[in-house]
């Protein structure tokens, strides 16, 4: 398993091999670096090799920022071990820098006495110049605290690739496998992944792919050889359950549960949208799946793409939107229309960094009043949110499966965390997966537009169906007929119902659960992506007896008819929050508890330290602060 | 049923709703609808399958009044709203009524979009030159220097032509035609119902609360012959009392010229709707009273692939390149691993 002891240098002392339970590894260097590829092949071949994963790519939002400065560095951060991983980790146990800009932006990440291997060659007057290093921090002290490995990564693959016919330029750009190869020895990863994956991507350019090759296998084999590395680590594959996997961003996720909910159903998938970071990977993955009907369309604007999905829903089609914050900001109009007209349609905010352009390529928690509130007039809708990168994939079905049965706009939050982040994905079982049914009415007898239900929901007539033509409309309608009525009392009766209806959802949806005591002194409660940084600082908790429960709301509006009753079992809550509190002023109006915020507004996840050393802070001060 | 309609001919009554109609007495917006009720009943239009969609305005009542599916939106975003319509089912007939402040100001955007695309749906604008249903403010049609509620001192926006901004986003059917004259009108209707792709009908339209005749020089008994000049495929253009004036090109130019000494008929300018070039049917659309009589009836009508036909032909392709749709394929896709 482990190389070091296949070392064909005889002559040297085999490396150590010290195991360890989990690493995380952040790769940095310049945007044209290609640090995303060689984080995605590190946790690819990390997955296939048994760990539990997870990442967080960090890149700037200028995709060719001045090469060499600290905006356009580009990051790549991988957590993987032997047990459980539920977030990319609080600090970095090796930093891979590629220039100075890389290791400037990134250093105050890294573990005191932690691994930093530095690409020497890129250390040159000029970048560190653009970084702002006045003096050369490999030749200075400032870099004593880490275990510094100075690598000629530019020469070494330059000497790699040799016999190359590419361009000197072509062969730099292979330094990214280089680095990935020494990272790969360091922690005992095998290669085939890694070099399937260039031979399936290069095979039309045979050079281009012996060239990447080439580089993987000399950065791999720089490592066993060469002796300033003293060390390399072992890390087991995690107990997990048996199945067959894939890695799955939260985007893919997305994508890929919008297609089996409309595939489940029979029906047409519609998904108009317009290109906005960090959505656009979504309309990307659809629109390579269109043998599965569907039909991607990507609007003019986002208005026009939100209105054609109201179209789209009206002519029977499973139809869907993604966005983010300043895209959501534009279709609020339209939601209202798909209010007033209760017709079933998927929104998914892919939230990020606001206000406005904000931080287009960050993440964030704050549009939750944006979900919520974000509308003229009582406009109620469904809001659920997605836990972790493959709990998008239910969430997306379960959004359908919410739209459909009770006639209403369901909007799914994601963000940018869980957009980019990917984990392992146990396929599911497609019998499994739950079958949306619908139910389009043919009877002219019987037919009102807005007659209701038991749920209080409409009928879904559509188009090409005889004898059911109707009007709907922005305008109010009259409660029987669902004809154009300004009349007060009906106004204040259908704007109840709407409310009502939604308010029935929580007939549909599962109780919240209390991972930990079911009562007590303290509730961590979440939403959205802290899911994993909560869970991950709770069992710390619990391993070392701290009494302290949690519980992870995934249904916003309406909340489990449960939630109330699991706040008020403890004597505090606990609301962490990528926000300054959004959660937190709906759950202490709406249940009338004192609950507390932790917020951290700063385009980055939470760290398991910080929600860790809350709960201790909260629990040594026994007193309501 | 869908089987009676197709056999027995409806007629324009069939094609009322329930509603009272609900427009100012003597609107303009009377005789439009009735022509459209006519030409679905003389087209044999199946009323499931034809939805009306509409913004906001005067005009964006429409569909209210019509007997068919129907969808009365949002300020400017019904070519969004009949995009999506068609993309779910490319099947629908769309009418689709719009005013000069829904489709040229607030929805400017979108009515370029869907008439670029060439998504099949028939757009009506009516233009009445005035905001109608916010009571008197001018809109982006109305003259220079017209005075309303909100420009008491007179507009200061220079107005824009609806058939200049249709023809600019490659519009493939165009035609303009005036409320009252009904025969012409309903000619028009016919004309772009039966287009395959955008159909782009600007309707002046009288609106006799807030802008009473604003058209009278197109109407008026007196005047209308020599304001006006009715394009025929193939035909001179020919106008004036008794025929007597016609349009020429001097250059790149069109002048006014009366027929005889010397100049005849073939001097003339002649009328091509079919030209693949959209430079003579926007020149047409230059032609403002009062300097020119203003051209009705059809500018241009050529063949362009349409977008749903285009959007439904890629989804059919990858069907047959990829075969239909396997879940637990797709889910299964990339690089996967056992875990036992």
């Amino acid at each position: 398993m482990v190389v070091a002891t296949e070392t064909k240098n005889t002559d040297r002392q085999p490396k150590k091999v010290i195991e360890v339970n989990e690493i995380t590894v952040r790769f940095a260097g310049d945007s044209g670096d290609g640090m995303q590829l060689a984080g995605t092949q590190m946790t690819n071949t990390s997955a296939i090799f048994g760990n539990d994963i997870s990442t967080l790519p960090d890149f700037p939002a200028e995709i060719r920022a001045p090469a060499g400065t600290l905006a356009g560095v580009s990051g790549f951060q991988l957590r993987f071990g032997s047990q459980k991983v539920l977030t990319p980790g609080d600090q970095v146990n090796a930093l891979i820098a590629m220039n100075p800009a890389g290791l400037k932006a990134n250093l105050s990440d890294l573990e005191p006495g932690g691994i930093l291997v530095v690409n020497k060659d890129a250390f040159t007057k000029s970048n560190l110049d653009k970084a702002g290093y006045e003096a050369n921090p490999l030749e200075d002290d400032s870099l004593q605290g880490y275990k510094l490995y100075s690598v000629p990564i530019d020469t070494l693959n330059k000497e790699a690739c040799k016999d190359s016919d590419l361009t000197g330029r072509a062969v730099g750009r292979c330094k990214n496998f280089f680095a990935l190869g020494l990272v790969y020895w360091m922690y005992g990863r095998p290669m085939d992944a890694s070099l399937s994956w260039i031979e399936s991507k290069f095979g039309s350019k045979p050079s281009v792919a012996d060239a990447n090759a080439k580089a993987l296998k000399a950065g791999f084999y720089f490592g066993e050889t060469a002796e300033m590395f003293p060390v390399c680590y072992l890390i087991a594959p995690a107990k997990i359950q048996p199945g067959q996997y894939r890695r799955v961003s939260g985007n893919e996720a997305t994508a890929l549960g919008l297609i089996a909910a409309a595939s489940q159903a029979g029906k047409t998938l519609f998904y108009g949208t317009y290109p906005i970071t960090p959505a656009s990977d979504i309309l990307h993955e659809l629109a390579r799946h269109k043998n599965f009907d569907v039909r991607t369309f990507q609007a003019e604007d986002e208005i026009a793409a939100m209105v054609s999905v109201v179209g789209a829903a009206y002519a029977g089609a499973f139809a869907a939107t993604g966005t983010s914050g300043p895209g959501m900001a534009l279709k609020g109009e339209a939601l209202g229309l798909a209010v007033m007209t209760e017709l079933p349609m998927v929104i998914v905010n892919v939230q990020r960094g606001g206000p406005s352009t904000g931080l287009p390529t960050k993440t964030e928690q704050s549009d939750l009043f944006q979900a919520m509130f974000g509308r003229n007039g009582e406009a109620p809708l469904c809001v659920i949110a997605a836990a972790t990168p493959a709990d998008c994939f239910g969430m997306a079905i379960e959004a359908f499966r919410i739209a459909v049965a009770f006639m209403t706009p369901v909007i799914l939050l994601t963000d940018g965390y869980l957009a980019n982040g990917a984990e392992p994905w146990k396929l599911p079982d497609v019998a499994s997966l739950p079958k949306i049914s619908v139910n389009h009415p043919t009877d002219p007898g019987s037919f009102l537009p807005y007659g209701r239900d038991d749920n209080l929901v409409r009928p879904w007539a559509i188009p090409s169906t005889p004898g059911l033509e109707h009007r709907l409309g922005g305008l109010e309608k009259h409660f029987e007929t669902g004809e154009v009525c300004y009349d007060f009392e009906n106004h204040h009766r259908m704007t109840e119902t709407r409310r009502a209806k939604i308010d029935g959802i929580a007939n549909v949806i599962p109780d919240l659960e209390v991972t930990g005591d079911a009562s007590g002194e303290l509730l961590v409660l979440g939403w959205g992506s802290t899911y994993g940084a909560i869970a991950t600082a709770i069992d710390r908790c619990h391993e070392n007896g701290v009494k302290v429960s949690s519980a992870h709301l995934k249904y916003l509006d309406p909340m489990p008819k449960n939630t109330g009753d699991v706040l008020k079992r403890f004597k505090r809550v606990l609301i962490p929050e990528m926000n300054l509190g959004q959660l937190l002023p709906i759950i202490r109006g709406k249940f009338l508890v004192d609950a507390v915020g932790l917020n951290k507004v700063q385009g980055k996840p939470f760290m398991v330290g910080e929600i860790e050393n809350k709960i201790t802070e909260l629990l040594s001060n026994g007193s309501k602060s | 049923m869908s089987s009676d309609n197709a056999m027995v001919q409806l007629t324009a009554k069939d094609f009322a709703s329930s509603q009272d109609v609900r427009w100012c007495p003597g609107c303009g917006d009377y005789s439009i609808l009735a022509q459209v009720k006519k030409v679905m009943a003389s087209l044999g239009t199946i009323k499931e399958n034809t939805v009306c969609v509409s913004g906001i305005g005067c005009s964006s009542r429409f569909p209210y009044y019509v007997d068919t599916y129907g969808f009365h939106s949002i300020h400017g975003r019904a070519p969004a709203l009949a995009t999506g319509i068609k993309l779910a089912n490319p099947e629908l007939n769309v009418w689709l009524a719009t005013g000069d402040g829904d489709g040229l100001s607030i929805g400017g955007n979108h009515l370029l979009h869907a008439i670029r695309r060439n998504v099949d749906i028939n757009i009506l604008l009516f233009n009445n030159r005035i905001y109608g249903l916010t009571k008197g403010q001018y809109s982006p049609t109305s003259p220079l220097g017209k005075k309303t509620k909100s420009s008491p001192m007179g507009s200061v926006d220079f107005p824009l032509h609806p058939l200049s901004v249709a023809i600019g986003a490659e519009a493939s059917f165009v035609a303009r035609s005036i409320d009252i004259n009904t025969k012409h009108l309903t000619a028009t209707l016919e004309r772009a119902a039966r287009h395959k792709g955008t159909s782009f009908i600007e309707i002046y339209q009288n609106c006799n609360i807030f802008n009473d005749g604003a058209f009278e020089y197109a109407t008026g008994k007196e005047t209308k012959e020599d304001t006006t000049v009715f394009l025929e495929h193939n035909r001179p253009l020919v106008f004036g009392k008794d025929g007597s004036k016609g349009i020429r090109l001097n250059g790149m130019s069109p002048e006014i010229v009366t027929l005889g000494n010397g100049i005849t008929e073939d001097d003339l300018l002649f009328h091509d709707e079919a030209l693949a070039e959209p430079s003579l049917a926007y020149l047409l659309s230059r032609m403002h009273y009062p300097e020119f009589p203003e051209p009705m009836g059809v500018f241009r009508a050529v063949e362009r692939p349409i977008f749903e036909d285009l959007v439904m032909g890629q989804v059919h392709s990858a069907v047959k390149s990829k075969g239909k749709g396997d879940l637990a394929a797709l889910l299964a896709s990339g690089e996967t691993w056992k875990v036992n």
